[in-house]
């Protein structure tokens, strides 16, 4: 059977069970879009294409299976690389197809012609210029294999436009023939025996144990194997910024997030344990503090898929390359029958830390503007039974993560490592694309939101109906917090203004639903009446305090045993020593 | 060129693909890794190339370097091997000013050395060398009060050491493993 390239693209993805894809067309991709009339799979027509790229990670993120976001060639591919950067900082998995200039144009400068390969290499896995339309099925299905398995991330396919009209034999390649085209890509997934045994040797035999759970978890749905494993040994759980979710936060062993912005007790039972148990987190400077001063005393066991991340930041004493899940798994198969030494020591000095250094905030003084933590308080409360909760980058996703009570893996979305500003509302719209049942909430800053705002348009005509609570406190937060703190208080450039735009208008513009709120008292009401909305997308414009900060912080550069805590916590705000 | 063991060569058999010296030399400069020379050729088998890559191990470890490096998709088996455990040879032209007062000598030199001369100019002759990294920097030296006019090196090719009693401490890593 003859195809033409554009066909045979459209049908690799049917086979690789794509259901829909984010995209938005132009001149070099045209030709696919044609076959995509005829296709079963859904196509969102997005307004910008970041949004389509983040829209896939969204969507990665709470299905777990791969997003796929297409575009044209030269600006549409260079509109792609924030996405694709974010996705690989993430671990997401996330195809990408850009159009690319005919073979002949390539390399002459043509209209819309970029070196996208070359743009990408460094924020892939990996990528592709198809030069030959008999190579699609086998490429796409490479892209898919190397999307999903190993370490998950992005990777991109590019596709001259002639490629895509030219004819070729149809076939569909098996699964030994695409191992057998990645002679180089072997991932290890099995931890090695004598590395699991030492690791269940060294967990029972420590008196300050903590799991430092990463993203890894989610990546290889290992929440249930976590969980058997910390309560099997008693061991309490931190959840990076990225495992939100991957362990409840209202079980006993959960101590919450670490950090720059993470709880007094998640950091410092770190600092002060004897054995990290690190499982699919990389020892991130946001996690670490001064690298130099990060938890001295503990020994650690550091488990990953990446071999690379191994030693990269600090040196395991128990190094297992292999997939978290079954990793765990042996771990604790290894840990029976082995003596536990005895914890209440430990755990109770976790526990004072957790009744002295609750996260707190300073209620509002009467007439005085909104608390943001207030906020996503009423929201965590009101939100109906698994909602995912998404959020852009800044103050506001630090208290989302802070106030947000997790007791379900894949839902919680937002970008971490990236750290990618804007991401929120088309991420909101993937997640709830992937999650069409759950009710998806994104917390977005006003500086964000004004970045991507406009796929709110998108979300309308295609009635995606997420929800977005903008916490607007007039200000670029974070930067502001920091220009106080660390600037004399010195304010440069942060300053938006809490009405300009109007973003009830420009919501409604979009085909919103939107409301205003700026007394305390209609916090609730108004998250019910949005609650209530599952036709349209809503947006609430909460106006809240701008002097507000996130506290606990770690300063950059400091240790982690210079966390400052909230002032009320401390007299005068000076740091609490140990 | 530094000759102490603050260099080690990786020999990387990689699939002969478009763009991988690329993605080689990319992920060198985004990670900061420092290569001192760098040699490529086809393989005995026409679907991989080998790259010889002499890398600073000052700076940043050999481990994290080879574990960069076999992240690369098309990075099919890395062979470490440190200096004192590998066979090491590099090419060398120069083309040197040799009038007649200094031809003879440079030729001495070159036959000391037992370099050849490909080339012989009016005033000028341009000399071939093959041998040890540090023997070439020697006769580098030794040419320059003459006058180098161009001066060309191929980076170091290697080879690990061969087997006289017990097996030689060369670590190979295939992916498989």
């Amino acid at each position: 059977m003859k195809l033409t390239g554009a066909q045979a693209l459209i049908k690799s993805l049917e086979m690789e069970s794509v259901e829909v894809i984010f995209g938005l067309p132009g001149g070099a991709i045209l030709p696919a879009y044609d076959p995509l009339l005829d296709s079963p799979i859904r196509h969102i027509l997005v307004r910008h294409e970041q949004g389509a790229g983040h829209m896939a990670e969204g969507y990665a993120h709470v299905t777990g299976r791969p997003g796929v976001a297409m575009v044209t060639s030269g600006p549409a591919a260079t509109n792609m690389v924030t996405p694709l950067c974010d996705a690989y900082m993430d671990s997401v998995p996330m195809v990408a197809i850009t159009g690319q200039v005919s073979r002949p144009a390539i390399g002459t400068d043509g209209f819309q012609e970029c070196d996208t390969v070359g743009i990408t290499r460094s924020v892939t896995k990996h990528n592709e210029l198809v030069m030959d339309a008999a190579d699609i099925p086998l490429l796409v299905r490479q892209a898919f294999r190397l999307a999903t398995t190993g370490r998950p991330g992005p990777v991109l396919l590019d596709l001259p436009k002639d490629v895509l009209q030219a004819e070729a034999d149809w076939a569909w390649p098996t699964d030994g023939e695409v191992t057998a085209s990645l002679p180089g890509y072997r991932p290890t997934t099995k931890g090695h025996p004598r590395m699991i045994k030492e690791a269940a040797r060294l967990i029972s035999g420590a008196r300050r144990p903590v799991i430092y759970a990463g993203g890894g978890i989610l990546k290889s749905r290992a929440a249930e194997a976590l969980r058997q494993l910390a309560e099997r040994t008693g061991t309490p759980v931190v959840t990076t910024l990225t495992a939100r979710g991957a362990f409840p936060d209202d079980h006993p062993l959960g101590l919450g997030m670490p950090g720059m912005h993470g709880n007094y007790t998640a950091i410092t039972a770190m600092q002060q344990a004897d054995l990290l148990i690190a499982l699919g987190a990389r020892f991130d400077d946001r996690v670490t503090g001064r690298v130099s001063s990060f938890a001295p005393e503990a020994k650690i066991v550091h488990v990953d898929i990446d071999p690379a991340e191994l030693g990269k930041i600090r040196r395991p004493d128990v190094p297992i390359v292999g997939d978290c899940r079954l990793v765990i798994s042996e771990i604790v198969r290894a840990l029976a029958g082995m003596e536990q030494v005895d914890r209440s020591e430990w755990r109770s000095r976790i526990s004072g830390w957790q009744e002295r250094f609750p996260l707190h905030y300073d209620p509002p003084d009467p007439g005085g503007p909104l608390k943001p933590q207030y906020v996503m308080e009423v929201l965590r409360d009101s939100a109906p039974e698994g909602t995912v909760l998404v959020s852009g980058v800044g103050q506001h996703q630090m208290w989302a993560s802070q106030y947000w009570r997790f007791t379900e893996p894949y839902t919680w979305v937002s970008s971490g490592g990236l750290g990618t500003m804007g991401f929120s509302v088309p991420a909101a719209i993937g997640a709830k694309v992937g999650r069409p049942d759950r009710t998806v909430w994104a917390v977005d800053g006003d500086g964000c939101f004004q970045m991507t705002a406009q796929e709110l348009v998108t979300a309308s005509s295609e009635r995606i109906p997420v929800k977005v609570a903008i916490l607007n406190n007039a200000y670029l937060g974070m930067v502001r917090q920091w220009q106080e703190m660390f600037y004399e208080e010195r304010y440069s450039e942060v300053y938006l203004s809490p009405d300009l735009p109007d973003y009830v208008k420009w919501a409604e513009a979009m085909g919103c639903v939107a409301f205003r709120v700026e007394d305390p008292d209609e916090v609730q009401p108004i998250i019910e009446k949005a609650n209530a909305i599952d036709d349209r997308p809503v947006v609430i414009d909460f106006r809240t305090d701008a002097q507000e900060k996130v506290f606990p912080m770690v300063p950059a550069g400091y240790s982690n045993d210079d966390v400052v805590v909230h002032p009320s916590q401390k007299p005068g705000g000076e740091k609490v020593v140990q | 060129m530094p000759t102490s063991p603050t260099h080690q060569t990786l020999s990387v058999l990689v699939e002969n693909r478009s763009g991988v010296l690329a993605r080689i030399s990319g992920m060198f400069a985004r990670r900061g890794f420092n290569i001192i020379s760098l040699a490529v050729a086809p393989s005995d088998d026409e679907r991989f190339s080998r790259i010889n890559i002499v890398i600073d191990v000052e700076e940043t470890s050999v481990e994290q370097i080879t574990k960069q490096l076999f992240k690369l998709v098309h990075v099919v088996k890395i062979t470490e091997l440190h200096p004192s455990e590998a066979v090491e040879r590099e090419l060398l032209m120069a083309t040197v000013a040799a009038g007649a007062d200094e031809r003879g000598r440079v030729i001495e030199v070159v036959g000391i050395f037992e370099g050849k001369i490909v080339d012989v100019g009016s005033a000028q002759l341009t000399v071939m060398l093959a041998g040890e990294p540090d023997r070439l920097d020697d006769f580098e030296d030794l040419m320059r009060p003459y006058g180098i006019v161009e001066l060309q090196r191929t980076g170091r090719v290697a080879l690990p050491k061969l087997d006289r009693q017990a097996a030689p401490r060369l670590r190979a890593t295939g992916k498989a493993s």
